[in-house]
């Protein structure tokens, strides 16, 4: 824990955290307690509302195709995005002017531009230039939308990691001779990956809930959208959206949970230099923009930075 | 071509978005703020919370809360803050919370980022000193954290600008929702999409440089 | 090891990717033409288009659809329903992605110059729907009430821009929304055409607790829109909707999906006869 920002407690501090927990408690529960009632008041919590999410049909018929949709989208737009977010990247990185310019124009235009927009548009240009059968154009705008996004966003994630590495990786790769395409592809590159593997996942997170918006305007039938005609068919509006947003916070917990088993086992492995940054520490690069991230821009800090992460970080502990 | 244009306060809707993102800005900063000192409290209550917190809003699509602002907060819970006889600014109001409540977690996890990049000799000297966790968090630790996190911040709030777009689903008159009505009227989708998108480029980009700038100059050198 | 595993995964997800998306490029052709027609409708909307929970479709532009489907030698079996949400409407017909569409979808002059429409087929009126005990006569007694429509709808500019600039306007993402808000106490009334109020009022969960204002607050023509130029399709779609109005099957159509719930529908509308 962030045990640096505070002395272990004494018996003083210990009884006023326990008064501060109490008043704390009391407060959710009367809060939650408030809730209730007036949702029940409100006729939200009786039978009826909820009763078609306990029989088959309404999952059948609107929520399991949504939420498998939703996964479609998500899972495409992931396997294309992170190699190709991968190669933006490190093309942005390049020695050569005419390789780096266009990369950062692509990522810093892709990323100005709504995600909804994007899809509305390359929902128009299959339909101009492709013959993708009508039934799954909405499916690839999405998934096309997403990508050029989420792409120039993991390209940032990936340039701010392998700035982050040490000096040293380079020098010595070179040293014993390597090309710079290997020492990209097999020294920087997994090193980048591996310590950017949480910023890397939020964002994948991201992508998760960005295919909420392929439902109004294209027609795709996703998990949100899924819940609109079940809505219409049960009178059911608020049950639903609740239910819904469940799905999602259950879908992203599988997500995370999987990340951090992921990173523990690289952490745990010690292949790699052991600079796997803190889950939380790079959480922040899962939102779009100048991302010369924290420790990026000067290796000199990341030393400095490492060792507090490793320390002041609650789901990482080290 | 763009005839259809008159009519349409393009640049009124866009002024509009620009209030709700610079007001939610505020509102994020301060609830980011406010969890990311939760979040490394002594408080195991409060961090627990804040840990809750922050992994449950931050899994939800944004169009959920939003839509949860309106039809939850103010239909059932009788929310109006301050503004229950005057609609537009109800839902704007509320368009506000939702989306600084949304776009808190985010900042409430940059600004965590921020805290551990603070060498840990600032906060061992400081606590040497017989400063409280208030005094050590507040006076030393915080002022560093967020001019490191400059970056990270100013990606959160070029996402802000364009999560805004979300408000026109509980009716805010701002750039989407005025895209959506000329889409309604004009029939002329992909001319009218094109038009919204360049305003989005013409707000962000220039956000992301200059606050690239200002976090270059202002960053802590060690 | 380790890390030559790592690039040699992402190597295979790339590769992965290229096939993905190289699969999708030799798709066929789409819908139009052929055995089966497809038909865009609203999946959302009781009364109108409504997908069901046994994965059928029901409401008035259905019974039309389907009508007109038949006539053009069309099975029920051979008929796809693609779900056509407004803003999408007129593109879809463009790109050919639905043969034709009957989606509460108004005639106006703006949506002429992108499609041609064949109809109308039923005229509607935006209209009120209050709690059943509460009464309001004309468009002005709105001032100063709080009413709930969908954002961007033709429904709630009308409110804003003419006949009540001083009510309060709550607008959601569908019409199911506004219904919660309508029953609670949080709205006074729903707005939008009387058809579709029509068809929320007769469902189960609302019966007898809703009731339509009659105010006729503007005409809405719904005609069944086709791609521009197909006059052929067109005219066969007209002589289709002559047939069913001829047959009364129109009027079982209004029957059976509008229901008891105050609405007074007009009589059937002659082809080509628009009412501004």
């Amino acid at each position: 824990m962030s045990s640096v920002l505070y002395d272990t407690p004494g018996p003083r501090a210990k009884r006023r955290n326990l008064i501060l927990s109490v008043v704390f408690a009391v407060v959710l529960v009367l809060a939650l307690w408030w809730t209730w009632q007036t949702m029940s008041d409100a006729g939200q919590t009786e039978g009826a509302k909820w009763t078609p999410f306990v029989e088959g049909a309404a999952w059948t018929t609107y929520l399991l195709p949504g939420l498998g949709n939703t996964l479609k989208a998500a899972a495409l737009a992931m396997i294309i995005a992170l190699p190709l977010g991968a190669a933006l990247g490190i093309a942005r990185m390049s020695d050569h002017k005419w390789v780096r310019v266009p990369a950062a124009v692509i990522v810093e235009f892709f990323r100005a531009i709504p995600v909804l927009l994007l899809m509305v548009f390359a929902n128009q240009f299959y339909s101009d230039y492709t013959g993708i059968e009508s039934d799954s154009r909405p499916l690839y705008a999405v998934v096309t939308g997403l990508v050029l996004y989420n792409a120039s966003v993991l390209a940032e994630i990936v340039r701010a990691g392998i700035l982050s590495l040490p000096k040293g990786q380079t020098e010595a790769a070179q040293a014993i001779g390597m090309r710079k395409t290997q020492v990209m592809t097999s020294i920087l590159l997994p090193q980048a990956v591996t310590a950017m593997l949480p910023a890397i996942v939020s964002q994948l997170v991201v992508i998760v809930k960005d295919t909420a918006l392929g439902g109004a305007m294209l027609n795709f039938t996703e998990l949100l959208n899924a819940r609109k005609t079940l809505a219409a068919n049960y009178a059911n509006v608020i049950p639903s959206f609740i239910v819904v947003a469940v799905i999602y916070i259950v879908l992203n917990f599988i997500l995370t949970s999987l990340a951090s088993w992921l990173e523990s086992r690289l952490r745990r492995s010690k292949k790699s230099t052991g600079a796997v940054l803190g889950a939380e520490e790079v959480a922040d690069l899962n939102a779009p923009g100048e991302v010369v991230g924290v420790h990026g821009a000067d290796p000199g800090a990341r030393a400095g930075g490492g060792t507090a992460a490793a320390q002041g970080d609650g789901r990482t502990p080290h | 071509m763009f005839d259809f244009l008159e009519g349409y306060d393009v640049l009124g809707a866009f002024w509009t978005t620009v209030q709700l993102t610079l007001l939610s800005a505020v509102g994020s900063l301060v609830l980011g703020t406010l969890l990311a000192a939760m979040r490394v409290s002594p408080v195991p209550l409060m961090r627990g919370f804040g840990a809750a917190y922050v992994n449950i809003v931050r899994n939800i699509p944004l169009t959920v809360i939003i839509v949860f602002t309106s039809l939850g907060l103010s239909n059932i819970f009788g929310v109006a803050l301050g503004a229950a006889d005057d609609f537009d600014t109800k839902f704007f109001r509320l368009a506000v919370l939702g989306l600084s409540a949304y776009t808190a977690t985010f900042v409430c996890e940059a600004l965590r980022s921020g805290i551990n990049t603070v060498p840990v000799g600032q906060a061992e000297a400081a606590r040497a000193l017989g400063l409280s966790f208030t005094q050590v968090l507040t006076l030393i630790v915080l002022p560093q954290a967020f001019r490191t996190v400059i970056g990270p911040l100013t990606n959160v709030l070029i996402a802000l600008t364009k999560n805004t777009t979300v408000a026109a689903a509980i009716g805010v008159a701002e750039a989407a929702l005025l895209m959506k009505e000329m889409i309604e009227n004009e029939a002329q989708l992909l001319l009218i999409a094109t038009i919204f998108a360049l305003g989005f480029v013409v707000l962000t980009l220039p956000t992301g440089l200059l606050l690239g700038w200002l976090g270059k100059r202002l960053a802590v050198k060690r | 090891m380790k890390l030559r595993k790592v690039t040699a995964a992402s190597a295979t997800a790339f590769v992965l990717a290229l096939t993905a998306t190289a699969c999708g490029g030799g798709g066929s052709d789409s819908g139009s033409g052929g055995d089966k027609i497809t038909i865009g409708i609203k999946f959302d909307q009781p009364g109108l288009g409504l997908k069901t929970p046994d994965g059928s479709y029901t409401g008035f532009d259905v019974d039309v659809a389907k009508y007109v489907a038949k006539e053009l030698g069309y099975d029920e079996a051979d008929i796809e329903w693609r779900e056509t949400p407004s803003a999408d409407r007129e593109n879809a017909l463009e790109r050919g992605d639905v043969d034709f569409i009957a989606a509460t979808y108004s005639i106006t002059d703006e949506r002429k110059e992108k499609v041609d429409f064949a109809g109308p087929y039923l005229l509607a009126h935006q209209d009120l729907l209050v709690r059943a005990d509460e009464n309001v006569t004309k468009g002005e007694d709105l001032n100063g009430k709080k009413l709930c429509s969908v954002a961007g709808s033709t429904s709630a500019q009308n409110v804003k821009d003419d006949f009540a600039p001083k009510a309060n306007l709550q607008e959601t993402g569908t019409y199911s929304e506004c219904l919660d808000g309508l029953a609670s106490g949080a709205v006074d009334a729903l707005t939008t055409d009387d058809s579709i109020l029509a068809g929320y009022a007769a469902q189960e969960q609302y019966k007898g607790k809703f009731k339509l204002a009659g105010l006729e607050l503007s005409n809405e023509n719904y005609g069944i829109g086709v791609k521009k130029g197909e006059t052929e399709l067109l005219d066969d779609i007209n002589a289709a909707l002559e047939k069913m109005v001829s047959e009364k099957a129109w009027d079982k159509a209004v029957e059976d999906n509008f229901g008891p719930a105050n609405y007074e529908n007009e009589p059937a509308p002659k082809i080509g006869d628009i009412v501004q």
